[in-house]
C-alpha cells in the first residue's frame, strides 16, 4: 500500500464509515429488535437507550457522505446517481427513524404510539438491508461505462449476493444493537435482552459463514489481496476473535468488554471489505477497466491535502465530543421527565 | 415533464422545505443562550422555564432539520451527479467541513440540552447550549459558502475540456472568502435570528392575548423583540450590501430584480410590479434612478440591462422580481413592527397592545416567507447556470436517472414531507398549548442545587 493521499483518503473514509457502522449501527439494531420488546414502558427504555446519541451518531454517514464527495466526487455521483431509487428508500427509512424517535413519545394514545414504533422498527431494517445490500453490490461488481456510469438498473441490485450481505448486515447490527442494551439495561429486562444477544448472534455467524463461502465462490476477487499479502488474514482471524469473546464477556458479566469487542469486530469485518476493494472504489463488473479507483475518481491532490488539514483539525475534536457526551450519559438507562 | 423540470421541483420543494427549519434552530440557538446566560447570572427560576420551554421547540425544529437536511446532501449525488462530478473538488470539501466542524459539534450537545438537565451542572449546560447554537451556526457558514462559490465563483481553475471538464481548487480561503460570501453569510444568518425571534414573539403575544403564563411571555417577549429589533435592522445593511454585490458579480441576476431592461439606463426601483417579459418592460408602481441611487449613490448612474445578455442567458424575470419584492416588502415591514414594539415597551404600552400583540402573533410568518421568497429570488436569478457562468443547470443532471425515477421520488418526497409537516404543526401547537411547565416555589436547598431537584 503505497503511502500517499489519496490512499490516506481511502484509509480515512473507510474510518468515518466505520465510525458509522460502530455507532449508528447499534441504533439501527436497537430499532431493528424494537418490537420484540412488548411494553411501553420496555419500549421507552429501550429508545431512550440511544435517544441522546442517535443523532450525533448519525453524523458520522452525513460526514462520510461529505467526505466522499470531496475526496472521490465520482465515486459520489456515480454510485448516488446510479443507486438512485435505493438512495431513495434509505433517505425515506432515515426520515421516518428520525421522526419516529422524536414523535412516538410525544402522544399517550396507544394507536399514535403503535404506529411509530413499527415505522421506528421498520425503517432501522430497511436501512440496515440497504448499507448491506450497497456494500454487497461494491464488492461484487456492478456494470459501469467508460463515461463512469453505471449501466444496470435498480433490480440488478438486488442480485443474491448482495442480498446476502444485506442480511448479514442486519443480524450484526442486531447482535450489535442488543450488545448495547445489555450494558444499558438492568433487572429483568437485562436478563431478557441476553437471550436476544444469544439468538442474533447464532443468526449472524450463519449468515456470516453463508457470506464469507459465497465471497470465496462468487467474488473471489475480493480475496486476492489476502493471497498476495497474507499479513491480512489478521483481520478476519481478529474479527472472529472479537465476536467469540462476546458470550465470554457476557458470560462473566463484563457488559462493557462484551461491547468493545462487538465494536472491534464490526472495524475488523470492514477493514476487511477495505483490504479487498482497494485500491478500488467500485469495482466495474463485466469490464473491470472501468472501475472507479482511489486516482482516477479522486479530486485533485491540491484538495485532498486540504481536506486532510480539516480532517486533522476537526476530527481530534470530533473524538473529544463524542467521548465527552457518552460520558455524561455513562450507565443504565431510567425514565425521567425529559426522557422520550 | 422531463428529467430537468422534475429534478429542479423536486430540488426546489425539497430544500425549501428544509429550509423551514434551520433557521429556527440557529435563531432559537442565540435566544437560549441569552436565556440561559441569564438563568446562570440571576438564578431566578423564571429564566431556567424559559430556557426548558424553548429547548423543547428547539428539540422539535431540530429533528425536523436533521431528517429533512441528510435529504439535500444525497440530493446532489443522485439527482446531479454530472454537477458533483464538475464542483466536487471544490463544493464537496465545504460540505465536508460542514459535517467535521458543525453537526458533530450540534448534533452531540444537543443531547445534554434536551436530555442533561439533571446530569450536568448550570454551567456546563450553558456551555452545552453555547455549542449548540454555535454548531447550528457554523452550519449555516460551510452550506452558505459553498452556494455562495456557486453565484460568484472563485479560488479555483477549470481543468479538462469538453465532458471531463471540472473546477478544481487553487486557492482554499479565496474559494472561502468569495465575493459573496461573507455577505451573503450574515445575510442568512440574520434572516435565521429574525425567524427565530418572531416565533419567539408571536407565542408570547399568544399568551398574553390569553392571559396565560404572563410573567414567562413577558420576559420571552422582551428577548424575542430585542433580538427581532436588531436583525431586523441589521438586515437593512447586508441586503443592501448583497444588492451590491449581485449588481457588480451577477448584472443579470440584479437587472431581473428589478425588471431593468435597457442597456445603459439609470436602473428604477420598484415598490410593486408586474415584468411583462415579451415586451420587455414593468408594469408598477416604481422611484426612477433608485436602484441606481442604490447601488452608486448616483441615481444618473448606468446599470447593466437585461437586453445585454442572450435571451438564453437571461434568469426568468418575472419570478426573480417578484421573490426579490415580496422579501424586501417583508423585510421593510419587519424593521418597522419590531421598532414599533420597541417604542411601545419603552412607553409601557407593550403588554396591553391588543391590536399590536395580534399582528405579533402572526409575524411568525413574515421571516419564513421572506427566507423562502430571498433563496428563490438568489436562485432564481442565478439561472440558466447552476454554477454562475461555468455550467449550466441543464449540463449538471444526472446520466442514469429517469423522469419516471424522479416522478417516483418527488411523490414521495411530497407525501412524506405533507405528512410531516401536519404532524409538525400539531406537536408544535400542543407544545405552545401546553405551555412552559410551572416551577416550584424555590426552597432553600433549591437555592443552593438549583439544578439537584425537578421542578
Amino acid at each position: 500500500m503505497p503511502f500517499d493521499l489519496n490512499s490516506v483518503w481511502f484509509a480515512l473514509v473507510g474510518v468515518l464509515l466505520i465510525g458509522y457502522a460502530i455507532l449508528d449501527g447499534f441504533d439501527l439494531g436497537v430499532g431493528s429488535l424494537h418490537l420484540f420488546s412488548k411494553t411501553d414502558e420496555e419500549r421507552r427504555l429501550l429508545l431512550n437507550a440511544i435517544g441522546p446519541v442517535w443523532d450525533g451518531n448519525e453524523v458520522w454517514l452525513v460526514t462520510a457522505g461529505g467526505a466522499l464527495f470531496a475526496a472521490f466526487p465520482d465515486v459520489y455521483a456515480t454510485v448516488f446517481s446510479g443507486f438512485y431509487l435505493a438512495f431513495m428508500m434509505l433517505l425515506a427509512a432515515l426520515i421516518f427513524r428520525a421522526v419516529a424517535i422524536e414523535f412516538r413519545s410525544k402522544m399517550p394514545q396507544k394507536i399514535w404510539r403503535a404506529c411509530w414504533d413499527v415505522s421506528f422498527s421498520a425503517s432501522s431494517i430497511l436501512c440496515s438491508l440497504l448499507i448491506g445490500v450497497a456494500l454487497g453490490n461494491i464488492a461484487r461488481g456492478i456494470p459501469l461505462t467508460a463515461e463512469k456510469e453505471y449501466a444496470g438498473s435498480f433490480l440488478d441490485l438486488l442480485n443474491p449476493y448482495a442480498l446476502l450481505v444485506g442480511l448479514t448486515t442486519a443480524a450484526l447490527l442486531m447482535m450489535h444493537g442488543s450488545i448495547y442494551l445489555v450494558l444499558k439495561t438492568e433487572n429483568p429486562l437485562h436478563d431478557k435482552i441476553r437471550v436476544w444477544v444469544q439468538r442474533t448472534m447464532i443468526a449472524f455467524i450463519v449468515l456470516y459463514a453463508l457470506t464469507t463461502m459465497a465471497t470465496l465462490v462468487y467474488v473471489p476477487h475480493m480475496a486476492e489481496p489476502f493471497k498476495r499479502r497474507p499479513i491480512f488474514f489478521a483481520l478476519p482471524i481478529l474479527g472472529l476473535l472479537a465476536i467469540a469473546n462476546v458470550p465470554r464477556e457476557i458470560h462473566h458479566g463484563h457488559d462493557f468488554r462484551a461491547f468493545v469487542s462487538s465494536c472491534a469486530a464490526i472495524a475488523a469485518l470492514l477493514a476487511l471489505f477495505g483490504v479487498g476493494l482497494y485500491p478500488n472504489l467500485v469495482l466495474s463488473r463485466p469490464d473491470p477497466q472501468y472501475s472507479l479507483t482511489i486516482y482516477n475518481a479522486a479530486s485533485s491532490a491540491k484538495t485532498l491535502s486540504i481536506m486532510l488539514a480539516i480532517a486533522l483539525i476537526g476530527m481530534p475534536l470530533v473524538i473529544g465530543y463524542t467521548i465527552t457526551i457518552y460520558w455524561i450519559f455513562r450507565g443504565k438507562v431510567k425514565l425521567d421527565r425529559t426522557s422520550y | 415533464m422531463d428529467v430537468l423540470t422534475l429534478s429542479r421541483l423536486q430540488f426546489a420543494f425539497t430544500i425549501a422545505f428544509h429550509y423551514i427549519y434551520p433557521p429556527l434552530s440557529i435563531g432559537l440557538g442565540v435566544i437560549l443562550v441569552i436565556m440561559e446566560g441569564l438563568y446562570l447570572k440571576t438564578r431566578l427560576p423564571l429564566y431556567r422555564q424559559m430556557a426548558k420551554f424553548w429547548v423543547k421547540i428547539f428539540a422539535l425544529t431540530f429533528a425536523m432539520g436533521v431528517a429533512t437536511g441528510i435529504v439535500m446532501e444525497f440530493e446532489f449525488g443522485t439527482n446531479w451527479a454530472t454537477y458533483s462530478r464538475y464542483v466536487g473538488d471544490v463544493f464537496g470539501s465545504a460540505l465536508a467541513a460542514e459535517g467535521i466542524f458543525a453537526f458533530f459539534l450540534e448534533s452531540g450537545f444537543l443531547a445534554v440540552l434536551l436530555f442533561g438537565w439533571d446530569k450536568v451542572g448550570p454551567a456546563m449546560h450553558f456551555v452545552s447550549t453555547l455549542l449548540v447554537a454555535l454548531g447550528a451556526m457554523f452550519s449555516a457558514i460551510w452550506i452558505v459558502v459553498a452556494n455562495s462559490w456557486m453565484q460568484t465563483p472563485a479560488g479555483f481553475h477549470v481543468v479538462g475540456e469538453g465532458m471531463k471538464a471540472r473546477a478544481e481548487i487553487t486557492d482554499f480561503w479565496a474559494m472561502v472568502f468569495n465575493p459573496s460570501s461573507m455577505n451573503r453569510l450574515s445575510h442568512v444568518v440574520l434572516g435565521a435570528w429574525q425567524a427565530g425571534a418572531f416565533l419567539v414573539l408571536s407565542v408570547s403575544a399568544y399568551y398574553l392575548l390569553k392571559k396565560r403564563h404572563i410573567e414567562f411571555a413577558k420576559s420571552s417577549m422582551k428577548i424575542g423583540l430585542v433580538v427581532a429589533a436588531a436583525a431586523s435592522i441589521l438586515q437593512l445593511v447586508t441586503g443592501h450590501q448583497s444588492a451590491r454585490i449581485a449588481g457588480q458579480y451577477q448584472p443579470a441576476k440584479l437587472a431581473a430584480f428589478e425588471g431593468h431592461y435597457a442597456e445603459n439606463a439609470p436602473a428604477d426601483a420598484h415598490l410593486f410590479g408586474w415584468v411583462d417579459e415579451k415586451n420587455e418592460r414593468v408594469i408598477g408602481l416604481k422611484i426612477p434612478g433608485f436602484a441606481s441611487w442604490l447601488l452608486s449613490n448616483d441615481a444618473q448612474r448606468p446599470v447593466k440591462g437585461l437586453r445585454r445578455f442572450a435571451p438564453a442567458d437571461r434568469p426568468p424575470v418575472n419570478a426573480t422580481f417578484q421573490f426579490f419584492h415580496i422579501m424586501v416588502a417583508i423585510g421593510i415591514f419587519q424593521i418597522l413592527l419590531s421598532w414599533l414594539g420597541l417604542w411601545c415597551w419603552r412607553r409601557g404600552t407593550l403588554f396591553q397592545a391588543r391590536g399590536l400583540l395580534w399582528i405579533f402573533v402572526f409575524s411568525v410568518l413574515g421571516p419564513q416567507i421572506a427566507n423562502q421568497a430571498g433563496w428563490f429570488a438568489a436562485e432564481a436569478g442565478r439561472q440558466p447556470w447552476i454554477v454562475y457562468g461555468l455550467l449550466r443547470t441543464s449540463e449538471g443532471l444526472s446520466k442514469t436517472v429517469t423522469a419516471n425515477m424522479v416522478l417516483s421520488s418527488l411523490i414521495m418526497f411530497t407525501f412524506i414531507y405533507l405528512l410531516l409537516f401536519a404532524l409538525f404543526i400539531f406537536l408544535l401547537d400542543r407544545k405552545i398549548r401546553g405551555g412552559p411547565e410551572e416551577e416550584e416555589i424555590p426552597t432553600e436547598e433549591y437555592r443552593r442545587h438549583p439544578y439537584a431537584i425537578r421542578p
